[in-house]
């Protein structure tokens, strides 16, 4: 093990490198993931004809799917599809982008879903029959109330996504873990001290979003 | 689009990887269900070391990768003077990691169980660890079946991460088919069945398990 070695300048400022890739990376994945998601599950909470059945399948494909076979296909086997004479490339952080997000809105969906659901049936009937309408009683009764219960689960996805970024060293990305397998290339006593410091850097990022989480629960309660 | 004849061709590669995915997972399934179960007790033997050392455990992990606790055993542990091959190192990886998630699940099982029965199990005369095994455990695992059947469909899907250190699974598989066949889009859409051939079934029987459970109590 050479601690001195590993952790020479050089090697801190590309990890840095990776960890700002990983951060971008996660930043816009949490985002359209949210929004993306949020809509599908109100979709099928509302129980829309033929659009929540659809979404229905696609959300359960996608949720018991491994998220590395997500990232490969929509970087290497998307491309050589043609939809209607139309063929999608991304560069690498776009593709790891798009498919962080597809599984993740997949997963922000139930959670939102099961947030709606849970807001007892009373409070929509009672808002219904002092006279707002379908979409009024959701904007209004339903989701400020569910949202609320949703913060925990939806933050515990949110680190999910942060540490699943990682995957995406099978693209290639030039994220944190990417950056790290590299440095650990190229000396075999760089493994532990790297492993190790790039480990504290995740637990820091993602304890930080956890101990936010409680203290949101303890406030909203 | 999607040809069939990858399936036909490669089907004995398919199964191999299949079933090593299948056997990683068991391996890990039986491992992280033993290892959580120590460390979830830990955590709630009101002996402070060990409880320091179970939440340590429990919140480092659950906070980091698993692309780190597998490349741990892969290349951190050689340089310790124990080498092991990619499946070893995979599935011991992915053992440690869900051990965390598991243990979270087993406490909060165990908290559930009203402090009483503890109370009446040791004043009739049980050691702690008869009171635990004869009667917190069993009332603890009707409420721990949902969130471990979840955990072990994530199991199985991040069993994927053997594929990064060549651990033979499903993905590593198909990996190789692709380079084979460069029939990228089948290769993979059949991949992704092979997975869900094994996660779908799980997912709907943990609903309806959830389902039958709520019901019951």
């Amino acid at each position: 093990m050479d601690f001195a070695g590993a952790y020479s300048p050089e090697n801190l400022k590309f990890l840095m490198e990776g960890l700002g890739m990983t951060l971008y990376v996660a930043f816009f994945a949490i985002i359209f993931s949210f929004v993306i998601g949020c809509f599908a599950g109100v979709i099928r909470y509302m129980k829309i004809p033929v659009l929540s059945q659809v979404l229905a399948v696609v959300v359960e494909i996608l949720r018991n799917l491994p998220l590395l076979l997500i990232i490969f296909f929509v970087q290497f086997a998307v491309p050589q599809i043609s939809f209607f004479g139309i063929q999608f490339k991304f560069t690498i952080p776009v593709g790891a982008i798009i498919a962080l997000t597809l599984f993740e809105a997949a997963m922000i969906s139930e959670i939102v879903r099961a947030g709606l659901n849970s807001i007892p049936k009373g409070q929509v009937e009672a808002a219904r029959s002092s006279g707002l309408g379908t979409v009024q009683t959701l904007w209004h009764i339903v989701l400020p109330q569910g949202l609320r219960r949703m913060v925990p689960p939806l933050v515990s996805q949110f680190i999910s996504l942060l540490k699943d970024t990682s995957l995406a060293v099978i693209v290639a990305l030039a994220e944190l873990m990417h950056n790290a397998q590299i440095i650990m290339g190229q000396n075999h006593n760089y493994p532990i001290p790297i492993l190790l410091l790039v480990a504290m850097i995740y637990f820091v990022v993602n304890y930080t979003l956890s101990l936010i989480s409680r203290r949101l629960e303890t406030r909203t309660v | 689009m999607l040809d069939f004849s990858i399936l036909i061709e490669y089907f004995p590669d398919y199964m191999e990887g299949f079933l090593n995915t299948i056997q990683a997972s068991l391996i890990a399934l039986v491992g992280s269900f033993i290892l959580g179960t120590i460390i979830a007790v830990f955590r709630i033997t009101g002996i402070k070391p060990l409880q320091w050392l179970g939440t340590a455990y429990v919140e480092f992990i659950r906070n980091i990768p698993i692309l780190i606790v597998v490349l741990f055993f892969y290349l951190g542990l050689p340089s310790l003077g124990a080498r092991l091959d990619g499946f070893q190192a995979g599935t011991l990886g992915l053992t440690v990691y869900t051990s965390a998630f598991i243990a979270e699940a087993i406490r909060a099982g165990i908290l559930s169980v009203p402090k009483g029965q503890m109370e009446a199990a040791r004043s009739s005369g049980m050691s702690y660890i008869q009171s635990m095994l004869h009667v917190i455990l069993p009332q603890a695992i009707k409420l721990v079946i949902p969130p471990l059947s979840n955990q072990f469909i994530n199991l199985i899907k991040n069993s994927s991460v053997l594929t990064i250190v060549a651990g033979l699974d499903l993905m590593y598989f198909a990996d190789s088919i692709n380079g084979d066949s460069y029939a990228t889009v089948s290769t993979y859409i059949f991949t992704g069945m092979f997975y869900l051939i094994l996660t779908l079934p799980m997912s709907y029987g943990s609903h309806v398990l959830e389902r039958r459970l709520a019901k019951s109590s």
